[in-house]
Formats: structure tokens, C-alpha cells, sequence
């Protein structure tokens, strides 16, 4: 064997040494810890545990419907997140990508929501969506259109679609900033070429820009699906997952077993599955994207 | 080239060392008492009463603050997993957890040192006798803990419906007669609407709230006995008494009695509703009486009972301690820890406590010169209940249900009837475990 | 083409509509993202009396003073160090280890370079929901309860997944002959990584160090869970006493708020100067 080989890799090995390192420590073990837990009846408290086999994911697949509704209410809201949010997102940085008049005041002022903390969102989101003083129905009757208004948070028409409202717009700020990077990291002189040869600003986006950016696309829209699958807090501070099971969201649903009914090792369980079920959507996602990119 | 990430790179890790360098580790006295606790607001309290007792005694105590509850309660978790508990905690969660920490061997029985002689009383006479019962486990008890009392309470609280004697009057109703009965609240509530007034809120948003009002109409109306056998599987939920509970929530959703919005609001919200006289009716705990206060010093309110379903019996409201304290049993300043809480537990510290954190004391004597709402809510202890005193406990998923199912009656969703079809279906689901 | 491309004033009109539609939609935009701000300013000068009653744009009579009540009340002064020294801490651990490891992934040739990557990235799927009490156990093993470095040590392995994962695309998107002719010039890995590699990287490592702080500095459960040591808290500890679990001291709240951001506005301000049009013109001059 190439004895300059060998330590070549063993050099490039030293890299990721690190990240390994911190990996196997902070990351692996609660890894570990979490399925070990998954096969238990641990309540979460009781030195004693019993070996439950598989019943926990019997039951969870089988005989749990809150569960896989609290799975499909998050995907909606994703789906949403994925479409709206992000072509807000891109909208905007694409137009702050450009040389425009204060460009830099906006690219700060659509930052602030990210940065705002939680309870603040919490506090003035429950006011817009008030049934009686909210400022959304202040705005519709003004506007003429009496006829909509409600309590929005309560109504079970309206409540998953007003959570995801605040979300996206809580949200959109992250991915502006990254795709923001990626638009400010194609060559000007692409553009240039192309002006020259006289395409227009939608042809440009097509053959040059898109191309391009699908890489930051693809970052985007997983840290999008893992960021709005796990959503939580805006839920708690709003709608408390209802009415009924109109907003129940994952997180919410294990952070109820795990605490309110003290099922540890049933919540353990379902960290897994919700786990498995982001990795296989992330794994679409990026196929999705990469075909798109062929096309 | 300019290099400004390598500068900051460099720079930092210089800041890091130096810093890291002043890093020292706190040493710890054995012998200090510490505590952990999740009261964020009552922090500063409890640090100046741990200073006091140090100059009083020369022992060292030390509190320590995790909050938000969530968090609180994963520590305690992580602790008992690695035989860090501190000397003094809090346990919260259901009563189920709380026998399980004791059946664990985490926490000491008190009973003895309660009932040791101290000035001529026992340490027990000093507490309210239903704050103490929420700690106490009796004979014959559904986990199977041996008797015995194991928290020791710091404030008590209530939970009782109140009304604003401003819009009662805006109304024309007399606004020294709240209604007593069902059919009183409908009228009432009827007129309030005619006039324009708004209505009831609650934090209906956070389950534990709709639970609460829900089973005080349940005693009302069938008697522990019933409910109790319902809870043990005798009685299933699709029984007419039950259906008669659901249907109540109907008809308040029917005819309108509620806030826009309750069915999903959090308790803190509920309160600015009512604090700014956006309710007439509110369902809500004794600590209210200090929300409301700090935001609306003039509101002018009473609390009464929640309305009579049947006259046949009393109604009972939920109430009992509002936090406790338990001591660890495998503490070895167990003694030091007993002798802290009795100080703490004691006339002239419960008095600064109530004071200062605006609470309720758990003390009898400490109870004094309180406003006379507040008293409305302590006073008469009689009528108080706490399900952690119940000889038999509902399952967390079958209570679950039932209260997001009512959430489901508020928006007309489902009728009683289909309701409570699906809590007998979820009641049978765990019989059988 | 239907428009005459001589006619200028169309053009013109054309582009002039166009801008002004955009900065109408801009605005709108941006006002719903400083309202929120504005509404926690000036709730912060109300008193909890008037918080939710006066909805006034700005109070008639600012109390200023509860922008000094709540930083001494919240001993910010005693937290705000801590604070900052975790954010560097932090901060530079990520991207110093994220962007190695990054560079390897997208450049260096190593086995298993594939599956690592994903198992980094995987990470970020399982939001563990007894991970919680599992670190705390993990934290008491290693002795680092209630320590500096416990604290930090999982917050960096916390920003690892989304760094290695952000910078990895912005490294697969950068030219490599800058970096093939100073390997020809006889640059070691290192030196390309830190020389050539990391500087072209800088608006994504930008985008990194932004969220990475921002992250941090509202960082306050993991703080719950393993310090207890007041002396050892970050900033949001500070925060906490303003929310009793029944009273909510609003003003004071919503002022800590506003001190707590500023800090994160600033260095937002900053950082986000290097998300720029830097690439080619830096591999000219470098």
C-alpha cells in the first residue's frame, strides 16, 4: 500500500476529527439513550423499567389516530411553510439582491422576526386574531368584509391556518438571510453575459439563477421541513393545540405523554417514528429537488 | 487579501482562554442546605428569607431557581437519575407521579416530624388542614403509598367563578346576586347578551381548566360515589348524567355565552379579558385576585360558586395547596432540611411570603389582614376539594379526551351524545392495559 | 415585441411603476415585521395598568424608568458578560469546526465520506424528547454540571448539523481553480482551507455566525439544565423573573426585551455587511 496514500486520508480524516468527536459525545448518546427508552414502560420517574418489546410502536402505529393527525396537521402546515413562506423568502431576497433604493434597512427590518423573542410573537398574535377586539376583524369590517370575522384561533375552520400564518411569518426571515448568501454568491458577470446577449430578467432567473441556486434551495427547504414539522412554541402560546385536535402538532403530542401523562418510554418511541418520518420527507425533498434540477 | 474572519478567529480564542482562565468553581459548603425550586417570581423572596435564616442560625441555605416548570422537572428527572437531588425540592405532575417518587424512595415522610410537639402545637396545627391534605396520602390509598404526609405546602389556592358587579348593574342585574343555579347563569347571561355585555371567559386553552369546572358540575350533579365508580370503569361516560354534563357546554355554546375565543385561550390571556372588563363571568384560580389588581386596580368584582346543576348537594370547588415543598429522603442533612422548612412554614416567614409573592399562605395565622376578595377565595375552605385527595384518579388519556372533547362541543363540533361515545371508547382502550 | 423601444418615456414610466409597486410591497413587508417591535417599545414605557388599555402609537407619559428598573431588577449586569462570552465561545467553535468539517465533506476525498455527512445531518431529524434528562446524566459523567464548558460543549454540537450542512452547499458552489493553483504552489490542506477556502466562504459564514448567535444569546433551557451557579447564567435568566407562573409584569418584560435585542440587532447589523457580491471580486485580488 502507498504509505503517501494512507496519510493523505488519515490527514483529511484530522477535518472532520472534531465534529466526530463532539458527535460521538453530545449526540450519540442521547441517540442511544432514546431507543434504549423506546422499548420501555418507563414513567419517567421509577429507577424500575420494564422491557415493553416492540408494544410501544404497535400501539403508536395501530391504535393512536391523535398521534398520526397531529403528524398530518404538522405536514399541512408545511406544505404551506415549503410554498409560501419560501417564495416570500426568495421574492424578497431577490429583490434586496438587486440594487435597491435602502436595500440594506430591509434586509435588517425582515430579520426582526426571527430575532423577536417568543412571548412577544405570542402576546401580539393573540391580539390580531382576538374574536372581539382583534385587530384582523377591526380590519375586514373596515374593509366591508363584516361577514368573516371570528375568533380566529378558535374557529376549527380557521385555527391550523392562523397558526401557520404566525409561523411563516416568524419564519421567513431565516431563509431570506440564507438565500439572500446564495443569490450574492453568483458571479456578476453571468448576469452581464447575459444582458449582453439580451435576456430578460425571467429568462436570466431560469437559465441562471435557479440552476445555480438549487443547492441553497434544497438547504432551505429542509431546514424549512425539519424547522415547521418541529413547531411548538407558537402553538402553546396560542391555541394550546386546540380546539379539540385542530392544531395538535407532533411536539406537542410527545411533550403531553412525556409530561401530562408521564409515558416516557411511549414518548421515546414516538420521537423515533416522528424521527424516521423527517428523515424519509427530507430524503423526497432532496430527490425532488435533484430531479428538478435535471429537467 | 483582507483576512477580518482569521483577525476575529485569532482574537477570540485569545477572549476564550482569558476568559475561560476566570472560571472558577464555585465551591460548595456540605454543609448548605439546597433547594430547587421552579417559582421564578417568588426568587428574590426566598433568597433574602435564606440570608435571614443564615444570620439567624449560622445554616447555610441555598435556593436554586429552574425555570419554566417544564425545565424544572426535567432536572429533577436527570438528578434522580444520577442521585443529584438536592436536600429540599418540589415535585410536580399528577398525583400518580407523585406516589411514584415516593414509592422510589425519593422522598421522606413527614408525617412524624408534623405531628412532633413545637411551642406547645404540632408543626401540623400551623397549616390549613386542606393544603396539608394535598400532600397526604391516607389509607387505603389507589397507588398503595404507605400513609403518611410527604409535602410540606407553602400557599394554598382556589379556583372559583367571579363576576364584574360593574356590568352586572350596566345590565340591571342586582349586582350583589350572582346566580346560584344553572338556570339563574343562563337568564343571567341571557340578559347580559340582550344588553350587549359580554359574557364568560376562562382559559379554556389549557385543558386543566375545563377539567376543573366540568367535574365540579359532575360531583354536583351525581355525587363522588358516581364519579368515583366511573373513574373505576362502573359507570361508563355514555351514562345520562354524563351526557348531561357534556350538554351543558352545549347549550352555553349554543346560546352564546361565551367570549369569542375561549375555547382556545391561554389562562393569561382569559385574565387581560377580564381585567379590562371584556367579561362578565370568569372561572379562574385565587391568583387572579393579584393579576387583576396589578392591571386594573378598579375592576370591581366578588367570586361565587359555580352554578348548582342539581340543589340535591353542595357544590364543591377545586382547592389545596398551590406549591409544596418535599424533602429529600436519602438527604444526609435531612434534620438541618426538616428544621429550615419549619422556620419557613412558620407565622412570621409565611407572613413575608404572602407579602412579598402576593400568595395565598398555606399558614393559618399568617392569614390576617387580607382584602376581602382575597378572603372570598381562603375563606371558607369547606366547599374546597383537590382531585389529589380522591380515592380514585381518572387516566391522563381518558381526561384528555374528555376535555378536548368538550373543547369539540364548544365549536360545535360534536353533540354529547357522540362525545361521550368517544370517551367510553378511549376509557375501555385503557381498562385494558 | 408590441412596445416601441425607442419610446423612452414608456420605458421609463415602465421601470418607475415597476419600482414603485415593489417598494409599496416592501414596505408593507416591513411593517409587519417592526410592528411587532414598536408594540414591545412602547408597551415596555406603559405601566401594567394601561399595557393592554392604551393602544396609543407611543405612551403620554413614557416611564422611561422601567428600562432601569428592569436592568437592575433582572441583573442584566451580572449576566451580560456571561452572555458574551458564551456567544464567542459558541460562535467560534461552530464555524471553526463546522467549517473544517464542511470543507472535508466537499472536498477532501475520505471513505465514508458520504454516510458521515448524512448521519451529521440526521441529527438535526430526531428531536429527542428524553434527550433532555439523557444529557443531563451524559453532562454528570463528564463532571460538567453546573460549568462553563458543559454549558458550551452542547450548544456547539447543537449548531454542528445546521453549519456543516450550510456551509457544505456554499463550498460545493465556489470555484475550485483558486484553490488548484495554490496547491500547485505547494499549499498544505490546511493552508488552502484557511487561506483561500475560509475567505471565500464569508458570507456564509456570516449567515452562519448569525444564526449561530442569535441562537445562543436567547439560549435560557439548556442554562436551566445544567448550571445553578447564578454566577455562571446567561442573559435570559434574567428575564425569567418577570414571569411568575400567574403574574406576567408586562412593561418590565417587554423592556428587558428591548435591552436583550439590541445587542442581536447590532452584530446583525454588522455581520450582515460580509453577506455581499465579495466572491469573484476577492478571487481576482486574492
Amino acid at each position: 500500500m502507498d504509505f503517501q496514500k494512507v496519510r493523505n486520508e488519515v490527514g483529511n480524516y484530522v477535518f472532520i476529527l472534531p465534529a466526530v468527536v463532539l458527535f460521538f459525545i453530545f449526540s450519540l448518546y442521547p441517540f442511544f439513550k432514546v431507543f434504549q427508552l423506546s422499548v420501555t414502560d418507563w414513567n419517567g420517574i421509577n429507577p424500575q423499567m420494564n422491557y415493553v418489546g416492540l408494544a410501544n410502536f404497535k400501539d403508536l402505529l395501530t391504535d393512536n389516530p391523535v398521534f398520526w393527525l397531529s403528524m398530518r396537521n404538522a405536514l399541512n402546515i408545511t406544505v404551506l411553510a415549503l410554498t409560501l413562506q419560501n417564495l416570500l423568502a426568495l421574492f424578497l431576497a431577490f429583490l434586496c439582491d438587486r440594487d435597491i433604493r435602502g436595500g440594506n434597512i430591509y434586509r435588517v427590518i425582515f430579520y426582526l422576526p426571527p430575532v423577536l423573542s417568543g412571548i412577544v410573537v405570542g402576546l401580539i398574535w393573540n391580539w390580531i386574531y382576538d374574536g372581539n377586539y382583534g385587530l384582523l376583524n377591526h380590519f375586514l369590517e373596515f374593509i366591508g368584509l363584516g361577514d368573516l370575522t371570528r375568533a380566529w384561533l378558535a374557529d376549527a375552520n380557521t385555527a391550523l391556518l392562523a397558526v401557520a400564518v404566525i409561523h411563516m411569518w416568524k419564519g421567513f426571515g431565516w431563509g431570506f438571510v440564507i438565500l439572500l448568501a446564495g443569490l450574492q454568491s453568483i458571479p456578476r458577470e453571468l448576469y452581464e453575459a447575459a444582458r449582453v446577449d439580451g435576456a430578460n430578467s425571467w429568462v436570466v432567473f431560469k437559465k441562471i439563477t435557479c440552476p445555480l441556486m438549487i443547492p441553497v434551495f434544497i438547504l432551505v427547504s429542509i431546514l424549512t421541513i425539519l424547522g415547521t414539522m418541529q413547531i411548538f412554541d407558537i402553538i402553546i402560546s396560542t391555541t394550546g393545540g386546540g380546539p379539540g385536535y385542530h392544531t395538535e402538532v407532533p411536539i406537542t403530542r410527545i411533550l403531553q405523554t412525556m409530561i401530562g401523562a408521564s409515558k416516557f418510554g411511549y414518548a421515546c418511541a414516538m420521537g423515533v417514528v416522528f424521527g424516521f418520518v423527517l428523515l424519509a420527507i427530507s430524503m423526497v425533498q432532496i430527490r425532488v429537488s435533484k430531479m428538478m434540477r435535471q429537467v | 487579501m483582507n483576512n477580518t474572519f482569521k483577525k476575529i478567529f485569532i482574537k477570540s480564542f485569545v477572549l476564550l482562554f482569558f476568559l475561560a482562565g476566570c472560571v472558577g468553581q464555585s465551591g460548595r459548603n456540605a454543609e448548605t442546605v439546597t433547594i430547587w425550586h421552579w417559582m421564578s417570581d417568588r426568587d428574590d423572596a426566598f433568597n433574602e428569607l435564606a440570608k435571614r435564616y443564615t444570620e439567624e442560625t449560622g445554616v447555610n441555605v441555598k435556593f436554586d431557581l429552574y425555570a419554566p416548570s417544564e425545565i424544572y422537572s426535567q432536572r429533577v428527572k436527570g438528578a434522580i437519575q444520577t442521585n443529584t437531588l438536592p436536600d429540599i425540592f418540589g415535585v410536580l405532575g399528577e398525583n400518580q407521579d407523585f406516589a411514584s417518587f415516593i414509592q422510589s424512595g425519593y422522598v421522606a415522610d413527614l408525617t412524624e416530624a408534623l405531628n412532633a410537639p413545637m411551642d406547645g402545637a404540632t408543626w401540623k396545627e400551623a397549616f390549613f388542614e386542606k393544603a396539608l391534605a394535598v400532600n397526604e396520602f391516607k389509607e387505603g390509598n389507589p397507588h398503595g403509598v404507605k400513609p403518611g404526609i410527604y409535602g410540606l405546602p407553602l400557599d394554598v389556592s382556589t379556583i372559583r367563578m367571579i363576576y364584574n358587579k360593574n356590568l352586572y348593574a350596566k345590565a340591571g342585574l342586582d349586582p350583589n346576586a350572582p346566580p346560584k343555579t344553572w338556570e339563574e347563569f343562563m337568564e343571567h347571561s341571557r340578559i347580559l347578551k340582550a344588553k350587549g355585555l359580554p359574557g364568560f371567559v376562562s382559559g379554556f386553552g389549557e385543558i386543566w381548566m375545563l377539567d376543573a369546572l366540568a367535574s365540579n358540575w359532575a360531583m354536583n350533579l351525581m355525587g363522588p360515589e358516581k364519579v368515583f365508580a366511573t373513574y373505576e370503569g362502573k359507570v361508563p361516560y355514555t351514562d345520562r348524567d354524563w351526557i348531561k354534563i357534556f350538554a351543558l357546554f352545549k347549550e352555553m355554546a349554543d346560546e352564546g355565552v361565551l367570549v369569542d375565543g375561549t375555547v382556545t385561550m391561554v389562562n393569561k390571556a382569559a385574565e387581560q379579558t377580564f381585567a379590562n372588563e371584556r367579561a362578565t363571568y370568569a372561572f379562574n384560580g385565587s391568583w387572579c385576585v393579584n393579576v387583576y389588581k396589578g392591571m386594573n386596580p378598579d375592576l370591581d368584582y366578588a367570586a361565587f360558586l359555580p352554578p348548582l346543576i342539581s340543589k340535591a348537594r353542595p357544590m364543591k370547588i377545586w382547592g389545596g395547596a398551590g406549591s409544596s415543598f418535599v424533602i429529600h429522603e436519602a438527604s444526609p442533612r435531612k434534620e438541618a432540611a426538616i428544621a429550615f422548612l419549619k422556620w419557613l412554614t412558620s407565622d412570621a416567614q409565611q407572613v413575608y411570603l404572602a407579602e412579598s409573592t402576593l400568595n395565598l399562605p398555606a399558614n393559618k395565622n399568617a392569614v390576617k389582614e387580607i382584602s376581602p376578595i382575597l378572603s372570598q377565595f381562603a375563606g371558607n375552605m369547606d366547599h374546597v376539594v383537590h382531585p389529589n385527595v380522591y380515592p380514585v384518579h381518572e387516566k391522563p388519556e381518558v381526561r384528555e379526551a374528555f376535555d378536548k372533547g368538550i373543547q369539540s362541543i364548544l365549536i360545535g363540533e360534536k353533540t354529547p351524545e357522540e362525545l361521550a361515545a368517544e370517551v367510553q371508547k378511549v376509557k375501555g382502550k385503557a381498562l385494558k392495559r | 415585441m408590441m412596445a416601441d423601444s425607442t419610446d423612452i418615456n414608456y420605458e421609463k414610466l415602465k421601470k418607475r411603476t415597476t419600482s414603485f409597486f415593489i417598494h409599496v410591497f416592501l414596505i408593507l413587508v416591513s411593517l409587519s415585521c417592526l410592528f411587532p417591535l414598536w408594540w414591545a417599545f412602547a408597551s415596555s414605557l406603559k405601566t401594567q395598568q394601561t399595557v393592554f388599555k392604551d393602544l396609543s402609537f407611543f405612551p403620554q407619559t413614557p416611564h422611561w424608568e422601567n428600562y432601569y428598573l428592569a436592568w437592575t431588577k433582572a441583573d442584566f449586569g451580572r449576566y451580560f458578560l456571561n452572555s458574551l462570552f458564551y456567544t464567542v465561545a459558541v460562535v467560534v467553535g461552530v464555524l471553526f469546526i463546522a467549517s473544517m468539517a464542511a470543507y472535508a465533506f466537499s472536498r477532501l476525498k475520505f471513505k465514508g465520506r458520504n454516510i458521515l455527512f448524512l448521519i451529521c445531518i440526521s441529527t438535526m431529524m430526531i428531536p429527542i424528547p428524553g434527550s433532555f434528562i439523557a444529557l443531563y446524566v451524559l453532562l454528570n459523567k463528564l463532571h460538567l454540571i453546573d460549568t462553563r464548558l458543559g454549558y458550551i460543549l452542547p450548544q456547539i454540537n447543537g449548531g454542528l448539523p445546521l453549519g456543516i450542512f450550510l456551509l457544505k452547499t456554499f463550498f460545493d458552489d465556489l470555484p475550485k481553480e483558486l484553490e488548484d493553483s495554490a496547491r500547485i504552489d505547494g499549499c498544505g490542506r490546511f493552508r488552502v482551507y484557511w487561506h483561500i477556502a475560509l475567505p471565500l466562504a464569508r458570507p456564509a459564514l456570516a449567515v452562519l455566525a448569525i444564526f449561530v448567535i442569535l441562537a445562543v444569546w436567547n439560549e435560557y433551557l439548556l442554562a436551566m439544565l445544567v448550571l445553578s451557579d447564578k454566577g455562571l447564567m446567561p442573559l435570559q435568566r434574567g428575564l425569567m423573573v418577570f414571569q411568575g407562573a400567574h403574574i406576567t409584569q408586562y412593561p418590565l418584560l417587554m423592556a428587558g426585551i428591548v435591552i436583550t435585542v439590541l445587542p442581536v440587532l447590532v452584530i446583525y447589523l454588522m455581520l450582515q455587511k460580509h453577506i455581499i457580491k465579495g466572491i469573484t471580486a476577492g478571487a481576482v485580488k486574492g
